[in-house]
């Protein structure tokens, strides 16, 4: 249950730290996403919903090993925001690309002023 | 034990390295597929920790709805991969940079926390034990009673979103004929049709 022993106790006890080291990477990689594709919205909004899924990761786990059911519960109200987010969000770029044909961060541009 | 404990590694590498060709991958179609991938690693992780509601329902939700979803915009929209690939080395240095740093800074979080010794009874829902109630219905049991309100507005948030999505893709197209049933029914011989005696010899004027 305590962190570090199940850490001390080696590689096949998997721990709490095995599933926060996992949310961890997953997040890290969805904010390098982000960065790297400038050019495409749609895998802009694909490395927010990798994000996502690293917290919903973190919520698991922590329930799980804490024996908090309201950890799963929380889970399924981020998986109702995603949804809605995504559906939103495709929405948008639908409607951005019809009036620009493109997609590319760059050419978001007209709120500026 | 080992068989969960090599199941988690499996998984969760599995896991990684959809996520690692969802950001790598240049046609955005491979990239919603690896997407896919990744959210089943992480459903059988989820089963791993006992959830097995909230791995299925990640199963449906994200893969049935939320990635559908993507793949048929990336395949409505007609984008140029080519052109899409443009600068991806530029932003490489400082997005690993911003990548490592937050790795980092997880790992100094994580590595320096421990679990309050009262957290165990500060527990608001005690998972019960599975020989007794299964998770499906212990989840029901929370979120249909103590939960309600919390359940309440997901369904308005996906309610203002179904609306949302609506408003912002209907579109009213000029010079695009469509079929008025209601105008066609209306419509009376008296208002359209004109009956002439035409004299023999003499045309129409």
């Amino acid at each position: 249950m305590s962190e570090p022993a199940a850490a001390a106790s080696g590689f096949l006890v998997i721990g709490l730290s095995h599933y926060l080291t996992v949310g961890a990477i997953l997040f890290t990689l969805g904010i390098f996403g982000i960065f790297l594709n400038r050019k495409n919205l749609i895998v802009i909004m694909m490395s927010i919903e990798l994000m996502l899924l690293s917290v919903s990761v973190n919520l698991v786990a922590f329930s799980s090993f804490l024996g908090d059911l309201v950890g799963q519960l929380f889970t399924m109200l981020l998986l109702t925001v995603a949804a809605a987010e995504a559906a939103i969000g495709l929405a948008i770029v639908v409607v951005f690309y019809r009036n620009r044909r493109s997609i590319e961060v760059e050419d978001i541009n007209q709120l500026k002023g | 034990m080992i068989v969960a404990s090599l199941a988690f590694y499996l998984f969760s590498i599995m896991a990684v390295v959809g996520a690692l060709n969802v950001i790598f991958q240049r046609n955005p179609v491979h990239s919603v597929l690896w997407l896919i991938f990744t959210f089943f690693n992480a459903a059988a992780l989820f089963v791993l920790l006992g959830a097995e509601f909230v791995a299925m329902i990640l199963v449906v939700v994200y893969v049935g709805a939320v990635a559908v979803l993507f793949l048929f915009v990336v395949m409505m929209l007609d984008i140029n991969v080519v052109v899409l690939r443009e600068g991806f080395l530029k932003y490489l240095p400082i997005g690993a940079l911003i990548g490592i740093l937050l790795l980092v800074e997880l790992a100094v979080v994580y590595g320096g926390w421990t679990m309050a010794p009262q957290a165990k009874a500060l527990r608001v829902v005690p998972t019960p034990d599975p020989d007794q109630l299964t998770n499906t219905e212990a989840l029901g049991r929370v979120m249909y009673t103590d939960y309600a309100y919390l359940f309440q507005v997901s369904g308005l948030i996906l309610l203002v979103a179904m609306i949302g999505a609506i408003v912002l893709t209907l579109r009213r197209r000029p010079g695009v004929r469509k079929q008025k049933i209601s105008d066609q029914v209306q419509r009376d011989s008296k208002d359209t049709v004109t009956l002439v005696q035409v004299q023999s010899g003499k045309g129409l004027s």
